[in-house]
């Protein structure tokens, strides 16, 4: 039996999260990383995911791939779930999904160079010959961007941000994965080098033919390549619909803050004095009910008592509020 | 500028032997920045911000030479010996890195971290450094600070560990602080309310403080002075209203257009500067930005611009053909 999920469910979805719940030890507390989560991500699409420093989504895209088993709820990639997978099938699988991390810097082996770094997915996955191998890394790096001939040679750290996160998008692709996630791929990167990485990102995903879970803390970098976006608080998702519905109309008060807080190029506007007030709950003993509670200016008895559902506020957006901006009170 | 400098740049150059050749990461840059007052470094990735801060610091490489003044308090750091320049480092000079586990150590518990720190720079007791530390996370936003201080670094989010950081550079009052892409990697909340702390901190001990970001909007608001460089070189400088109301340097207005604007539409692809900064191994002849550059013509390409003083005061660029004073971008 599946379980209910409260989202439409795409037709075909490549990735379907339900009830995802992930927690970390921590003394004898326990941290609730992940409560619940549910997500479909359809083949082809992007699924942008935002939220808070600390809310659970690198735990969550950790979960999805399984190097943090969740406590509850299932993962399944193309209709299988990857949660109920071992050894040598889970690996198989894995192969099909990629993960490309928030610090491009710190996640290359610092003593090897760069091409053996990226032919080392192919190393694992059994591609025995060599010159096939050296071919495969040639073209990858050449479809990033990079020059092969002056990279691979070198150590990781003699390039700067932006091409380490070249190179480790090189390293996702070449092993040909139909799923890729990206965590904060372009945090660390300045504009000019985060706008070319994100054409690239789009180019990449044309080019073979990808399904991307992209998360990332800039609403607008967020907006530029995302179909749909989904919005996380401290382990929950508040809010997910289609990218330009839910910038024009918010629903949820805490997506409605975030789209506030966007730091504007100019002098002229003075930035929001520290919007959120309070202080961030703990996920070690979060809220009861809404979990924003705490910080919503909306917040009332019923938000303390009961945990609100995703609901449809309009056609395909859905949030997770007593009193949302928009749609049915 | 107002009032005597208490940090002043001069004719800073480093200089590092790669297998490649000499790698010339700063060329030539003079800054300088008075007690209280805010300056903005902005650039591209790679293009020496980190290094520049570094030669402030007098943590370059071994291999790095450097060449020119770092006037800071009326001595010059890079004449000064080690000894001295760790207790400098420690208590009037503190830094805050783009990647916070380069500040933090990885195998001692955030606790140890800080009650070390203050124990050594201020003399305090145990006692007495602990109840601090709990105070300085909770300042910085941490929820749970006494649980926090069991915790080793790879045990936070991202976003934790950078406040962590944080709260380990203001512990010891420090004159001057470098934040070196400080908020990169967090959401805008967070960004703004870490922003928000730095200048509250900044006004309480009128500490002077140098914002090293590749995000014109985190610099439009928060900063007296920028400056923004370009392959090793800075290459516009202005009070803050006045580079963005009458910026000169093509450079500047490229990497305005390049940020994603959240009143765009998904998928559109981002104006990214074409290219690539030059291999700073194989510095050009004449302006470096010229192959980037949609305004170069025939002198760009044999002759290295100077900065030269703009009509309003403060402001300097380097470009033979520069933008029209007074016309808005
Ligand atoms: N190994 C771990 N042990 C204990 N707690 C952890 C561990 N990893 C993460 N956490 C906690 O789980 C929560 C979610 O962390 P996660 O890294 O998923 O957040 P995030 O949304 O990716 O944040 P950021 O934007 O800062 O990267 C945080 O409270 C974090 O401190
Ligand atoms: N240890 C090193 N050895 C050799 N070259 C280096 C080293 N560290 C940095 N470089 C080079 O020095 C130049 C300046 O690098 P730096 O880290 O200062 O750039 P940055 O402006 O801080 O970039 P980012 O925005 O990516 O942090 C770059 O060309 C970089 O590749
Ligand atoms: S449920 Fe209540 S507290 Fe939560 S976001 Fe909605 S109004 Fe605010
Ligand atoms: S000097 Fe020439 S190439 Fe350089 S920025 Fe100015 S116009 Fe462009
Ligand atoms: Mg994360
Ligand atoms: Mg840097």
């Amino acid at each position: 039996m599946m379980q209910p999920v409260s989202q439409p469910a795409s037709a075909d979805p490549l990735l379907r999260v339900e009830n995802l719940v992930v927690e970390y030890p921590l003394g004898n507390k326990t941290v609730h990383a992940v409560s619940s989560v549910s997500l479909d991500i359809a083949r082809g699409e992007t699924l942008g995911l935002v939220g808070e420093s600390g809310c659970g989504k690198s735990t969550l895209g950790r979960a999805v791939m399984q190097l943090r088993r969740p406590v509850s709820g299932k993962v399944l990639f193309d209709g299988q779930d990857l949660t109920a997978m071992q050894g040598d099938t889970l690996r198989r699988m894995r192969r099909r999904v990629q993960l490309i991390f928030q610090d491009p810097i710190a996640s290359l082996n610092p003593r090897r160079r760069i091409g053996d770094i990226i032919a080392e997915p192919l190393v694992i996955s059994g591609v025995k010959d060599a010159k096939k191998r050296e071919q495969l890394v040639h073209d990858v790096l050449g479809a990033v961007g990079l020059d092969p001939q002056l990279v691979t040679g070198r150590l990781p750290h003699e390039f700067s941000g932006g091409q380490c996160q070249r190179i480790c998008i090189a390293r996702a692709l070449v092993l040909n994965p139909e799923f890729i996630i990206c965590d904060e791929p372009v945090s660390a990167l300045d504009v000019s080098i985060r706008a070319q990485i994100l054409n690239l990102l789009e180019e990449m995903k044309a080019r073979y033919g990808l399904t991307l879970l992209f998360i990332a803390h800039d609403l607008a970098v967020v907006k530029a390549v995302s179909d749909r976006v989904a919005v996380m608080y401290l382990g929950r998702l508040c809010e997910v619909g289609p990218s330009e519905q839910l910038f024009a109309q918010p629903a949820h008060p805490y997506t409605a803050l975030l789209i506030e807080a966007i730091p504007v190029p100019d002098p002229d506007v003075r930035p929001a004095e520290s919007v959120a007030v309070g202080e961030p709950p703990s996920p070690i003993a979060p809220p009861s009910g809404c979990r924003f509670r705490t910080r919503c200016p909306r917040a009332d008895q019923r938000c303390r008592d009961e945990v609100p559902e995703l609901r449809e506020v309009a056609p395909a957006q859905f949030a997770a509020c007593h009193h949302p901006l928009i749609g049915p009170a | 500028m107002t009032g005597p400098a208490l940090l002043s740049v001069e004719g800073v150059a480093v200089d590092l032997p790669t297998p490649r050749g000499n790698l010339r990461a700063v060329d030539h840059v003079d800054l300088s920045i008075g007690a209280g007052r805010t300056l903005g470094i902005v650039g591209e990735s790679g293009c020496g911000k980190t290094m520049l801060s570094r030669a402030i610091l007098q943590l370059l490489p071994k291999k790095a030479k450097l060449t020119g003044r770092v006037m800071f308090d009326g001595q010059d750091l890079v004449r000064l010996d080690r000894e001295r320049l760790r207790k400098l480092r420690g208590r009037s000079l503190a830094v805050v890195f783009q990647d916070p586990m380069t500040s933090l150590n990885p195998v001692l518990t955030i606790g140890t971290q800080l009650i070390e720190t203050l124990q050594e720079h201020l003399e305090l007791d145990s006692v007495a450094a602990k109840m601090r530390s709990i105070e300085l996370l909770a300042a910085v936003g941490i929820p749970a600070p006494e649980q926090r201080l069991m915790q080793y670094p790879h045990q936070l989010s991202g976003g934790m560990r950078q406040r962590v950081a944080i709260a380990i550079a203001l512990s010891c009052e420090p004159q001057l602080l470098i934040a070196d892409e400080p908020t990169t990697a967090l959401d805008v909340t967070i960004q703004a309310q870490i922003l928000d702390l730095l200048a509250r901190e900044q006004r309480r001990r009128h500490m002077a403080m140098i914002i090293i970001t590749h995000d014109l909007g985190v610099v439009a608001g928060r900063t007296d002075e920028v400056a923004v460089m370009y392959a090793g070189r800075v290459v516009e400088r202005a009070p803050t209203p006045d580079l963005f109301k009458r910026m000169r340097m093509p450079y500047t207005e490229a990497l305005l257009a390049a940020i994603p604007k959240i009143d765009a539409k998904p998928h559109t692809p981002l104006p990214a500067i074409s290219g690539r900064p030059p291999d700073p191994t194989r510095p050009l002849r004449g302006c470096s930005f010229s192959p980037r550059c949609k305004y170069a013509w025939a002198q760009c390409l044999i002759e290295k611009p100077g900065l030269e003083d703009a009509d309003s005061p403060g402001h300097q660029y380097a470009c033979f053909r520069p933008l029209a004073a007074g016309v808005p971008a």
